[in-house]
């Protein structure tokens, strides 16, 4: 039998080995894809589009087609998502509606993104007659990335003091007033944080994407062009065999994407932090 | 009213030059907060939509084909023989295998961060976990395509696009679920508790063991649930692994199709009713799913009560 003090020793080991793994897992994930993608990735293959199902030429019309989807879908959970942040904790009493307001957007959070992808495929593209489109595409998008806009702006309303709503009240603006005036401003760097966490999820969204906007490889022109995004070029050059080595290089544009967004989020986190603790 | 408007605009920064009239206090300020309560219902419609949508496109089949529909063991779109006993055998298999290795590694990621990483070292691992769950599910799989499915093939055996590689791909994305929830639901047990254990001489790991964890344990669970839930309804990564043959798996080595990849694979091509048997796949994942959210707020209900 071990001492406790050995147990103790034995368990901390355990976990501080475990957590090395964990960050190991994501070291190797990252390297591999970069080291393997960075060398095929030029000019041309950012600046061309990609021919022979993308055996050959680069992917151009894919980054305008990621762009398009994920822009629109921004366009639209982004207004949304803030006023109704903004109704849930500046307009109503807390009780039964915010509840059940709150719990329909948790809710929206967790379905899956393949529901999402029948439900814009059947909704979207046929019932609306919208065919595999950036339209379809996008609104589905923006339904997925709704709760996070929602939540992050909802907390980062929440962490304006009260004392600056009373401040404005007080000189007799009105709710919309101090909202605007008031409120947003403190908040936007929080609100920032969820725009950017949705433009994330937006650009490696793969299944519900695969289901709305199609795959086409060429270019689109217009909302109702069918498009294809740089998560559905990966798995489509990955599992169909078309070109590893591009497979590789497209993994690489996204996986950078992801960390410039996340870089860009938690560098607008800690601003946020140093100027709350400021005041 | 007047009055009220001229001593705000006395207020240095207090002015607004939009506020002039009487419609922006009354009408104005009324269709606002209309506007806004319009927002707030956007995701309670969606959730509907989505709902209703999704029963109709998929409930003819689960109508006519009942039981057999759900404990019909043999899949064969194209003659009409709808069975997804093995997607759900596969689903289950791929996810119980992910939470056999993903929960022990996450709650070990959730302790360390709550009660041993020096802030320097928090510093490093809890970015990592946050990139953890940002990076797409994509690339996930082409990972485990390239590099777990030869692996397996070569030193386990088999095809390699199998169980245990979805599995493993899915205990690692369900990592920082786990880890966040249950390091907040650690760090939300009282310091009392904490202070009292090690006052009575407990050491530092019987602290945890035997006080924080059962403290912590319904927070604990919920993330386990909620890990559940997101590892039930990933697809493209396992899509990519587990070389989605609709059999029920004999064994971890076995390849498998889940209910997600069963969706994906053949809604580009699928017609009529054989359409309508993969939205009747997304119905019973949606249940699924619905069940583990309502676990979830039940679990975390109770324990504010009890807390």
């Amino acid at each position: 039998m071990l001492t406790p003090k050995q147990q103790e020793a034995f368990w901390k080991a355990v976990l501080w080995l475990v957590a090395g793994v964990t960050v190991a897992i994501l070291v190797v994930i990252i390297i591999h894809v970069i080291s393997r993608g960075i060398g095929h990735i030029n000019w041309a293959f950012l600046s061309q589009n990609p021919r022979s199902m993308g055996r050959l030429g680069g992917i151009f019309s894919v980054i305008v087609g990621t762009l398009y989807v994920t822009g629109l879908a921004l366009l639209i959970a982004t207004p949304v998502g803030i006023g109704a942040a903004i109704f849930l904790t500046e307009y109503v009493r807390q009780g039964r509606m915010v509840n059940c307001i709150r719990f329909f957007t948790e809710v929206l959070a967790g379905i899956p993104s393949i529901i999402f992808g029948l439900f814009g495929f059947v909704f979207f593209v046929i019932y609306l007659g919208m065919g595999w489109s950036v339209l379809s595409g996008g609104l589905t998008l923006s339904l997925m990335i709704l709760p996070t806009i929602v939540r992050t702006s909802e907390e980062a309303i929440k962490a304006v003091p009260v004392s600056y709503r009373e401040g404005s009240y007080a000189l007799g603006a009105s709710r919309w007033q101090t909202v605007r005036r008031v409120v947003i401003p403190p908040a936007l760097p929080g609100i920032m944080v969820g725009v950017i966490l949705g433009i994330g999820r937006a650009i490696g969204e793969t299944a519900a994407v695969l289901l709305t906007a199609g795959s086409s490889l060429h270019m689109p022109y217009s909302l109702t062009d069918p498009a294809r995004t740089l998560s559905v070029h990966l798995y489509i050059l990955a599992t169909e065999g078309i070109s590893m080595e591009r497979a590789y290089a497209t993994a690489t544009v996204l996986v950078i994407a992801i960390l410039v967004i996340n870089f860009a989020a938690n560098l607008l986190m800690r601003r946020l932090a140093v100027r709350i603790s400021g005041f | 009213m007047e009055n009220e408007r001229s001593s705000l605009a006395r207020v240095p920064g207090g002015h607004s030059r939009h506020n002039t009239g009487v419609w922006s206090r009354g009408v104005g300020e009324n269709l606002i907060a209309k506007l806004f309560l319009f927002c707030a219902l956007v995701a309670v419609f969606s959730v509907l939509l989505i709902t209703v949508f999704i029963f109709i496109s998929g409930w003819p089949i689960i109508a006519r084909y009942g039981t057999a529909f759900i404990f019909g063991s043999r899949w064969y779109p194209t003659q009409g023989v709808f069975g997804i006993l093995p997607m759900i055998a596969g689903t289950f298999s791929v996810v119980l295998g992910a939470l056999l290795l993903g929960v022990p590694m996450g709650l070990a990621g959730a302790i360390f961060l709550a009660e041993i990483a020096p802030s320097r070292v928090a510093k490093i691992v809890r970015p990592a976990v946050e990139l953890l769950a940002g990076i797409p599910s994509v690339v996930y799989g082409f990972f485990g395509m390239i590099i777990l499915v030869p692996l397996i093939r070569e030193y386990l055996g088999g095809v390699g696009y199998s169980v245990l590689a979805g599995s493993v791909i899915l205990a690692v994305m369900i990592l920082p679920t786990i880890i966040t929830i249950s390091e907040a639901s650690l760090r939300a047990v009282p310091a009392e508790f904490k202070e009292g254990s090690l006052a009575l001489g407990a050491t530092h790991w019987q602290t945890i063991s035997r006080i924080l964890l059962p403290a912590a344990s319904s927070g604990i669970i919920a993330s386990i649930v909620l890990g559940m839930a997101r590892a039930i309804g990933e697809t493209m990564a396992v899509i990519m692994v587990t070389g989605n043959v609709t059999r029920v798996p004999g064994s971890i080595l076995d390849p498998v199709r889940t209910l997600t990849g069963n969706i994906v694979m053949e809604m580009g091509y699928a017609t009529g009713e054989h359409q309508q048997a993969l939205f009747a796949t997304g119905i019973v994942l949606f249940v699924f799913i619905v069940l583990l959210n309502l676990l979830v707020n039940f679990i975390s209900r109770r324990a504010t009560e009890i807390g």
